[in-house]
């Protein structure tokens, strides 16, 4: 196999698995106000993204670092031709890190209160804006021989939104499953009843991405030309029908890896669909960035392949290791107990 | 001012911001992650206490080093994508390599070490806050192969109208690269020691937990010294292979305009840019420029004017930064010798005027890091990869200047806030002490 498919195959593997991970963690960040009713459950919600969010967020970094080394010209210029919505990410994403770490370096009310609205802003902006540019890849950029054409405003367009709509409850509903099966009691139940709630605009809008995806797109061709691809986003749709009927009967765990399969395969199905562009044009597709004509020299390739089927797979083991670690439920008398931990 | 003055710019407050933090967790980690193991080796609560005590500062520094971190990777594609599609088959490799071998290991782990107080084994705990500091120490050796290849390009061939890899072992073994890790982690230790001694000698002073700040004072002043002195020379030898590799850069740093033979070492020299000459230039040891550059007292230094003078990098500014890390390096020793030594024979109380001086001394180290990485990165220009590629051709086309205006100045306001909570919170844990109380009035006279 050429070594541009296997880093397009990794490239797709490391977005999904960043939003997996990344995906409870903004989708708590969002809901924790809606489910905590005292600042003793507030932290034990907020406690549940304690010991992973920092080694999620890495991915991200693995995401964009693979993209420059595998695809410099696409990294290069899908960074610069979004430069503002990567502005705002940037910043929220920085404005989530500190609140997450600094809420409980300070006792009194004011201080915790304002990090817990800077940690919904971070968490709602980056996932809001993260679809809209997804939305926007998947459509293509309006980019030709003289540049990109486009700015912010022209990213807010139905679609992107409409993206941006899919990520916000597609998180949402993952925090909540999340926060379900990692706390008990009266929380659990709270967040479970949350994400039922959320389910149904997210069943709604996931329709609507669908249909309007083969309006917007071409990203149904890849299926159509080759139709067992199709497994990937029936997963997905598996996955979100799972996470209902595993709410319902009251299984949280099963319910979460519902919700991660849907994520996973949702990617998974956008990447799958534009093969072999990374970011089509949608104005000339001979200014497409594909795999083919952006991508490192195949000798940085073979060396990445070895460094990155080296590394990963130990990434993945000890991050697994410290979801063992961390396996236990976390209650309000943990939280007390470990006082200025959270 | 244009797009590529802003990214300029915008780069050099982003980057400095940054490296506020980066040393500190270089240096600090280590010292932390010797004190956990002091305690799961003897069982002594102090060395535990301790433990806590400069972990905490620890994790609040480490957090905006991390958070400020992201925006370095982003940065070179929204900014200078020019120069990340030129390069990016090469210098792209050095990054992707550390996020996935070093930045995972040190994000997991923080994680672990916060958390797991009560949920790993003792000694699976000090592993991890080892792990967290060698990950931090590796994360610093691929950032500087990567900023040690613009400085000094190795190992690629340029085609398709670009710098193409093709040796990976050559910018993996760049001496380069390898001098400026040693060079600048070392200067991470120096930071990290200044700081402890400095904190603990403020509690000393109070009458506050002696026992333990004795201990702490003791242990930087020691890793105070040792560092002090090997970033010194490792920074000679980093002098030496500019000297060798980026003529116009070393000649910047001493403000050497003719090209000469054993060029003697002035101590005082006062440049005149307009001249091309130096106003003053006094108090020399004959062939020690050389010596230091070379060393060897009679070898040929090139001077400035024989490049061209679009070619030269902003003297005055390289020079005077220079001169003044290579002071502060001296009195770091010095000051380093003179704390260790009073602190081995316990004359620490007796000291008040070392006492009441260290914690001013605490901003110094960053002052000298800051110095050096603008002799590094002023001294380059105009080149982004010295003598390939010029910084005014990597700035991205697609941005404009109202759009790098708006993000400078979301920066340097977002970047001011953060500062002002970062110096805070450290200020308020610092002075708590390990118990969380204040020290009492009290001083040692």
């Amino acid at each position: 196999m050429e070594f541009q498919i296997i880093w397009f195959v990794l490239w797709g593997v490391l977005w999904a698995v960043y939003f997996m991970l990344d995906g409870f963690d903004f989708g708590t960040g969002m809901v924790h106000k809606f489910i905590a009713r005292n600042e003793v459950e507030k932290r034990t919600v907020i406690g549940t993204l304690g010991p992973v969010w920092d080694g999620n967020e890495v991915w991200l970094l693995t995401a964009g670092g693979a993209t420059f080394a595998a695809f410099p010209t696409t990294y290069a210029l899908m960074f610069s031709y979004l430069y503002t919505p990567l502005l705002l990410i940037l910043f929220s994403l920085i404005l989530r890190g500190v609140a997450l770490e600094l809420r409980n370096k300070e006792e009194g009310e004011a201080w915790r209160r304002n990090w817990d609205a800077a940690l919904v802003v971070g968490s709602f902006l980056p996932t809001l804006l993260f679809g809209v540019a997804f939305g926007n890849i998947f459509q293509g950029l309006p980019m030709d021989a003289g540049g990109y054409h486009g700015n912010l405003f022209t990213l807010l367009n139905p679609y992107g939104l409409l993206t941006g709509a899919l990520f916000l409850l597609l998180f949402l509903v993952h925090g909540s499953v999340w926060i379900a099966f990692k706390t008990g009691g009266d929380i659990s139940a709270r967040s479970s009843a949350l994400a039922e709630k959320l389910w149904n605009p997210l069943l709604a809008v996931a329709v609507v991405f669908l249909a309007f995806t083969a309006f917007a797109t071409k990203l149904y061709d890849n299926f159509l030309g080759n139709p067992a691809w199709m497994a990937v986003p029936v997963l997905a749709v598996l996955g979100l029908v799972g996470t209902r009927v595993f709410l319902a009967m009251g299984e949280s765990l099963k319910a979460f890896y519902s919700s991660a399969l849907t994520i996973l395969m949702v990617v998974f199905t956008g990447v799958i669909g534009l093969y072999p562009n990374l970011i089509p044009s949608s104005i000339d597709p001979a200014h497409s960035l594909t795999i083919f004509n952006s991508s490192s020299s195949p000798y940085t390739l073979k060396i990445m392949t070895a460094v990155a089927l080296t590394f990963v797979p130990i990434v993945i083991g000890y991050q697994i290791w410290t979801y063992r670690i961390f396996r236990h439920k976390v209650t309000p008398e943990d939280t007390m107990k470990s006082g200025a931990l959270y | 001012m244009d797009a590529l003055t802003l990214s300029r710019l915008q780069f050099a407050v982003t980057a400095a911001f940054h490296f506020i933090f980066v040393p500190l967790t270089l240096g600090l980690s280590m010292l932390v992650a010797f004190m956990e193991t002091r305690y799961v080796r003897t069982g002594d609560e102090t060395w535990l206490r301790m433990t806590r005590f400069w972990g905490k500062l620890f994790l609040i520094n480490f957090a905006l080093g991390v958070v400020t971190g992201i925006t370095m990777e982003f940065q070179f594609g929204m900014n200078w994508a020019e120069y990340s599609k030129y390069v990016g088959d090469i210098f792209g490799a050095p990054l992707a390599i550390e996020a996935t071998a070093a930045f995972f290991l040190e994000s997991t782990f923080i994680g672990i070490w916060i958390f797991g107080w009560d949920k790993i084994s003792k000694k699976a705990h000090a592993v991890s806050i080892w792990l967290v500091a060698v990950a931090t120490n590796l994360s610093a050796l691929w950032i500087l192969l990567a900023n040690g290849w613009m400085q000094k390009p190795v190992g690629y061939v340029l085609r398709n109208n670009r710098a193409e890899m093709v040796d990976f072992g050559a910018m993996l073994t760049n001496p380069y690269g390898w001098l400026k890790f040693g060079h600048t982690v070392l200067s991470g230790y120096v930071v990290a020691a200044f700081f402890v001694m400095g904190i603990a000698a403020w509690h000393i002073i109070r009458r506050n937990e002696i026992d333990l700040f004795k201990r702490s004072f003791r242990l930087a002043a020691g890793f105070g010294l040792a560092s002090s002195i090997l970033v010194f020379i490792v920074g000679d030898f980093h002098a030496a292979i500019v000297a060798q590799s980026q003529p116009a850069k070393f000649a910047a740093m001493e403000s050497v305009w003719e090209t000469q033979k054993s060029v003697p070492y002035n101590m005082l020299v006062v440049p005149d840019v307009e001249g091309e000459r130096n106003s003053v230039s006094a108090a020399g040891v004959p062939g020690l420029l050389s010596f230091f550059a070379f060393h060897d007292s009679d070898a040929e230094i090139r001077g400035l004017k024989s490049f061209p003078k679009d070619e030269r990098p902003p003297v005055l500014a390289t020079f005077l930064s220079f001169r003044s890390m290579l002071v502060l390096g001296i009195a770091f020793m010095a000051i380093s010798l003179a704390a260790y030594l009073i602190a081995r024979k316990d004359g620490l109380e007796s000291s008040p005027n070392l006492l009441r001086v260290m914690p001013w001394l605490i901003p110094l180290p960053y002052l000298a890091c800051q110095l050096g990485w603008l002799v590094a990165e002023v001294g380059r220009q105009p080149w982004i990869v010295y003598g390939v590629f010029k910084t005014s051709d990597g700035v991205s086309k697609a941005i404009s200047s109202g759009q790098v205006w708006a993000s400078l100045i979301g920066f340097t306001l977002f970047y001011g806030f953060l500062g002002f909570v970062d110096i805070y919170l450290l200020t308020k844990h610092s002075r708590k002490g390990p118990d969380g109380i204040l020290p009492a009035t009290a001083r040692i006279a």
